[in-house]
C-alpha cells in the first residue's frame, strides 16, 4: 500500500485545480446551511427540539446527487485520457490506485462535512444540544458517504465516460436508497432482504444519534464490497 | 534481455498476434517496424504488464511478466503512442509523481528529475502546465517519464508520431542517445527512421513476425525470414542487369560463371530482360559479365550493383509473407 498515499496526493491536487471541488463544496455548504436555518427558525418559533436529525437526513439526500459529481473521474478519466496505462505499467497495484482514489473522494467529503460545522456550533450556541447525537449523527454521515463514494468509484471504473460515470452510479444510488419502500408491498421475507439492502434504513438510527454495530457492519461491509468489485473491474479491464 | 516466447494475442475471434518468438540483448536499439495494426502495440502493451497474453511467455531480465510483474515494470521505461499526460500537472510535478510511483528514493527523486528534465531538453518549461505544451515538448515529458527511474529497458511506442520534421529529428537523436546504457524497444511504420535509430528491425505483419533485419549505420548488413538462415549481405551482393536477348540462353550462361549464386528475371519489356543476380562477394565479376554478354550477341543496356536499402528489404520479407500464404 505504499504508493497509494501518492496517488491519494495526486487526485487531491487534481480535485482543487478543476472546478468541480469548489463546486461541490459551495453546494453542499449552500443547501445545508439553508435547511439548518429553516429547521432552526422553525424550531425556536414553535419550541422544536435542538437536535440535527432532521439536517443529517437532508444532507444526506444532498450527498445522493453530490456523491456521483465527485467520483465520476476518478478512473474515466484515466481511461479517457490513456493516463492508466502509464499508470498501471508503473510498479503500482490495482488495489493501491483504487484505494488511493477512494481515499481523496473520502477527504473530499470529509471537508464538506467539516465545512457544515457551523451549524451545530449554532446550536450550541443558541440552544442546549446533546453532544453525542450530533458526533453520532457526523459518524453516521461518513460511513453513509464511504457506501456512496466506494459505489462511485465501481461505476467510474465501468466506463471512460464521466457523464455515464456519474449517471449509473446516482441511479444505483437513488436505487438502493428507496428500495426499502418496497418492503411492506412485497412478502416478509423479501421485505426483509429489501429493507435490509437499502442504504437509507440503515442511516435512520444515526440520525436519532443512536449508535448500532449492525449499521456500522452494513456500511462498511458495502464499501469494502465496492472496492473489491473496483479493483477487479481494473483488473479485468485489461484481460479483454 | 527480452525475450518473447510462442507469444499470442487473441481479442475475442480477432488474432492480434500470433505466435510470435524474438530476443533482445542488452544494449540493443530495436525497431518495431510495420504497417497500422499489426499488432506492435498490443506486443508492447503485453511486455509492459498492461495486459496479459493469451498464450506464450515473455520475459524482462529473466523475470515473467505475468508472475513477477512488479519486477518487471521496475525495470521498464514506457511511453504508450499519444503520450497521455496528467495535463493539469506542471512538467516538474508530474514527473515528480511519476518518479515517486516508479520507486525513485525520496533522496534521488529531486537529482533524477532534473537529470531528466536536461536530458530531454525541457529546462525553460519545468514549471508549464503539461497540458499547455506543445505535442513535440509533451512527447519529451513522456520520453522523460519513461526514463525517470533510470530502466533498464524502454518500450516507446510510435514516439515520433504527428511531430514536425524538426522535432522528429530532435526526438531521433534522443533516443538515439539512450542505446547502450538502455535496451530500447520502438515501434514505428516510418523505414527511414527505423533505418536512422535502430540496429536491427523486427518486421511485423499481420500478428506476425515476417523477419529480422540488421542494421549498421543505416545500411542494410543482414537479413533473416522468419523461419530461416540468416543472409549476410556482406557477403552476398546484388546486381541489377538488362540485358536484349533470348532470357533463356543469358540466364544459363549467367549462372555458369563462378561465384554467381542465383539468376532472377524479375521483367521483360520489349525484348529486354531486367535481371537480379545474386553473387558472393570478394572479387569484382562485372567486367566478366559484360564481356559474356557481349560475346554471346547480345546487347548490355544496363549494369548496375545494388546496395539493399531497408525498403527493399522490407519489401522483400513482407512479399515472402504473401507468397507463404
Amino acid at each position: 500500500m505504499k504508493n497509494a498515499p501518492t496517488i491519494f496526493l495526486r487526485e487531491m491536487r487534481n480535485y482543487f485545480v478543476s472546478p468541480i471541488a469548489y463546486v461541490a463544496l459551495i453546494v453542499f455548504t449552500l443547501l445545508t446551511g439553508y435547511f439548518f436555518a429553516a429547521y432552526f427558525n422553525m424550531a425556536t418559533r414553535y419550541e422544536g427540539e435542538a437536535n440535527l436529525r432532521m439536517l443529517f437526513h437532508n444532507m444526506s439526500i444532498t450527498m445522493l446527487f453530490l456523491a456521483p459529481l465527485i467520483t465520476m473521474r476518478l478512473l474515466a478519466e484515466e481511461k479517457k485520457s490513456g493516463t492508466i496505462e502509464v499508470l498501471l505499467t508503473s510498479p503500482v497495484t490495482d488495489a493501491e490506485v483504487v484505494i488511493g482514489k477512494f481515499a481523496a473522494s473520502m477527504a473530499m467529503f470529509i471537508i464538506m462535512l467539516i465545512l457544515t460545522f457551523l451549524c451545530p456550533l449554532f446550536l450550541m450556541i443558541y440552544g442546549n444540544p446533546d453532544i453525542v447525537p450530533m458526533i453520532v449523527g457526523y459518524l453516521g454521515l461518513i460511513l453513509l458517504g464511504g457506501a456512496f463514494m466506494s459505489l462511485g468509484v465501481v461505476t467510474s471504473s465501468l466506463t471512460d465516460n464521466q457523464i455515464v460515470a456519474a449517471l449509473i452510479s446516482f441511479v444505483m444510488l437513488l436505487g438502493l436508497w428507496v428500495i426499502g419502500w418496497m418492503s411492506t408491498t412485497v412478502g416478509s421475507q423479501v421485505g426483509k432482504i429489501l429493507s435490509y439492502i437499502s442504504l437509507m434504513e440503515h442511516f435512520d438510527d444515526f440520525s436519532k444519534g443512536v449508535m448500532d454495530t449492525k449499521h456500522v457492519i452494513y456500511y462498511i461491509s458495502f464499501t469494502v464490497f465496492c472496492l473489491f468489485l473496483a479493483i477487479k473491474s481494473v483488473q479485468s479491464a485489461k484481460w479483454k | 534481455m527480452i525475450e518473447v516466447e510462442n507469444l499470442t494475442k487473441r481479442y475475442g475471434d480477432f488474432t492480434a498476434v500470433k505466435e510470435i518468438n524474438f530476443r533482445i540483448e542488452k544494449g540493443e536499439v530495436i525497431g518495431f517496424l510495420g504497417p497500422n495494426a499489426a499488432g506492435k502495440s498490443t506486443t508492447m502493451r503485453i511486455i509492459t504488464c498492461f495486459m496479459p497474453a493469451t498464450e506464450g511467455t515473455v520475459r524482462v531480465d529473466g523475470y515473467d511478466v505475468f508472475d513477477d510483474s512488479m519486477e518487471v515494470r521496475k525495470r521498464i521505461g514506457y511511453m504508450p503512442e499519444n503520450v497521455p499526460l496528467y495535463t493539469e500537472m506542471s512538467v516538474k510535478s508530474y514527473l515528480h509523481f511519476m518518479a515517486k510511483i516508479k520507486g525513485v528514493p525520496r533522496s534521488q527523486r529531486n537529482n533524477r528529475v532534473d537529470e531528466v528534465i536536461n536530458a530531454c531538453g525541457l529546462d525553460n518549461f519545468r514549471n508549464r502546465a503539461t497540458g499547455k505544451l506543445s505535442k513535440g515538448y509533451r512527447q519529451r515529458v513522456g520520453l522523460a517519464q519513461a526514463l525517470v527511474h533510470n530502466p533498464q529497458v524502454l518500450i516507446l511506442d510510435e514516439p515520433t508520431i504527428g511531430l514536425d520534421p524538426r522535432q522528429i529529428i530532435e526526438i531521433r537523436n534522443l533516443i538515439k542517445s539512450f542505446g547502450g546504457d538502455h535496451t530500447v524497444l520502438l515501434s514505428t511504420h516510418i523505414l527511414p527512421e527505423a533505418s536512422m535509430i535502430c540496429n536491427r528491425i523486427i518486421v511485423i505483419n499481420e500478428g506476425k513476425i515476417a523477419g529480422t533485419v540488421g542494421l549498421m549505420d543505416g545500411k542494410v548488413i543482414n537479413i533473416q525470414h522468419e523461419g530461416a538462415e540468416r543472409v549476410d549481405l556482406e557477403k552476398l551482393g546484388n546486381i541489377h542487369l538488362q540485358v536484349k536477348g533470348n532470357t533463356e540462353e543469358i540466364i544459363d550462361q549467367l549462372k555458369a560463371i563462378e561465384n554467381i549464386d542465383d539468376v532472377q528475371l524479375t521483367h521483360y519489356e520489349d525484348k529486354v530482360g531486367f535481371y537480379n543476380i545474386t553473387h558472393e562477394m570478394g572479387s569484382d565479376i562485372r567486367p566478366q559479365l559484360a564481356k559474356i554478354i557481349i560475346q554471346n550477341g547480345s546487347e548490355l543496356m544496363e549494369l548496375r550493383p545494388m546496395e539493399m536499402t531497408l525498403e527493399d528489404a522490407f519489401l522483400e520479407l513482407t512479399r515472402e509473407e504473401v507468397v507463404g500464404v
